[in-house]
């Protein structure tokens, strides 16, 4: 796996711009992305914002299917620990996205692609810092390793 | 119901290496509920299968279908279709379930994707603990309705041993001590004189050393 990632790092084009999935909870995330925009706060554009009503939504079939479908990097923002609309929410979600790692890890796949992050609907600043966040680290990662003959 | 837990990933692909098209066979019953083999697991196996194909470069076709039980052949009957196309199916579902697909399609590659542990409920959310053997002659009668031949380490029927110590079994701090709990439970009761008795050796013929065991509802039996 290590040297398929380094193999694809070696050929990254030149404006590699990670496609990055961001399932965002409605009560932060969602409301943080929408905020940024109205600030004209700029951020990586390549990143696909999935709005569920709560990040304890998510599925971690979601955040493979999104991962095998081609997506650099995949995300799952949620509201604060202790300020989840839907009381734990954002908790059940850590731990999903803790068992999706593992899983990608047991078949060898870079776990560093998949990530959460914690913030409220008035960070909008920090929502396009943690946008950025993802795209750098994905950027040292270079492409998904999925993608071979994949059509953009 | 009957626990299972997906076996190692390495075992998996072990199993799977020489097939294109595969199968992953979700159960809508016990696994379902116990969190290893229903269709949400049966969604997640496939996924990881499926960035592990890519990753490799195999050209895999890897499909998913969830039955409502596995160990019923009206439906696996119904799961033909799904079954034919397929090289290989990795069942999800209890070593019953594994066995009746593998019989009713017996010229098909059939693999077993869970390790099945145990009969019980789950204690907290995510922790289940065993709570019947299936020995076929209960006791749990004389014993609170807390099994000692499931729950107790050495199956005691008169105990506890004196490997019981603050409630805990000898084996492990985690492990409660069956008879412990036995006696708790019959004082709330006002059972404690079961304490007292006696319960003689008991008939293990019932318990299944002596073959696979068979129930004939006799009057559900259609000559």
């Amino acid at each position: 796996m290590e040297a398929d990632e380094a193999t694809s790092t070696s050929e990254v084009p030149e404006e590699f711009r990670p496609r990055i999935v961001a399932y965002c909870c409605n009560y932060c995330a969602y409301a943080a992305a929408d905020l940024a925009g109205s600030m004209r706060l700029s951020y990586p554009p390549d990143v696909k914002v999935i709005r569920l009503p709560c990040s304890g939504k998510v599925e971690i079939s979601y955040l493979l299917k999104a991962l095998e479908e081609g997506a650099d990097g995949v995300m799952v923002a949620g509201c604060m620990e202790g300020d989840c609309h839907f009381m734990e929410g954002n908790f059940r979600a850590k731990r999903k996205v803790r068992h999706a790692k593992r899983l990608l890890e047991e078949i060898g796949f870079d776990s560093q692609r998949l990530e959460m992050f914690n913030l409220s609907s008035a960070m909008a600043g920090r929502f396009a810092e943690i946008i950025l966040e993802m795209t750098e680290r994905i950027k040292k990662l270079g492409p998904t390793p999925l993608r071979k003959g994949v059509k953009d | 119901m009957i626990v299972g837990d997906r076996k190692p990933m390495d075992e998996i692909l072990e199993m799977l290496e020489p097939y294109e098209n595969i199968l992953i066979l979700g159960c809508g019953t016990c696994v379902t509920v116990c969190l290893s083999g229903g269709e949400r697991e049966a969604a997640i196996l496939a996924g990881q299968l499926r960035i592990w194909g890519k990753k490799e470069g195999k050209n895999l076709n890897i499909m998913e279908h969830t039955i409502q039980r596995q160990c019923e052949k009206e439906w696996v009957d119904e799961m033909r279709g799904h079954v034919e196309k397929a090289d290989v199916v990795l069942s999800l579902a209890c070593g019953v379930g594994v066995q009746l697909v593998a019989e009713m399609y017996e010229e098909k590659a059939i693999y077993p994707g869970l390790n099945t542990t145990f009969m019980g409920y789950p204690v907290v959310h995510g922790t289940w603990l065993e709570n019947c053997r299936g020995c076929g002659n209960c006791v749990l009668a004389h014993t609170g309705g807390v099994c000692p031949i499931t729950r107790c380490a050495k199956s005691l029927l008169n105990g506890p041993c004196g490997g019981s110590q603050d409630g805990k079994c000898e084996i492990s701090k985690d492990t409660e001590c069956a008879w412990q709990v036995i006696y708790e439970r019959l004082k709330k009761k006002d059972q404690l004189d079961w304490m007292n008795s006696y319960q003689p050796p008991r008939d293990w013929s019932t318990a299944g050393d002596g073959g696979p065991r068979k129930s004939v509802k006799i009057e559900e039996v259609i000559d």
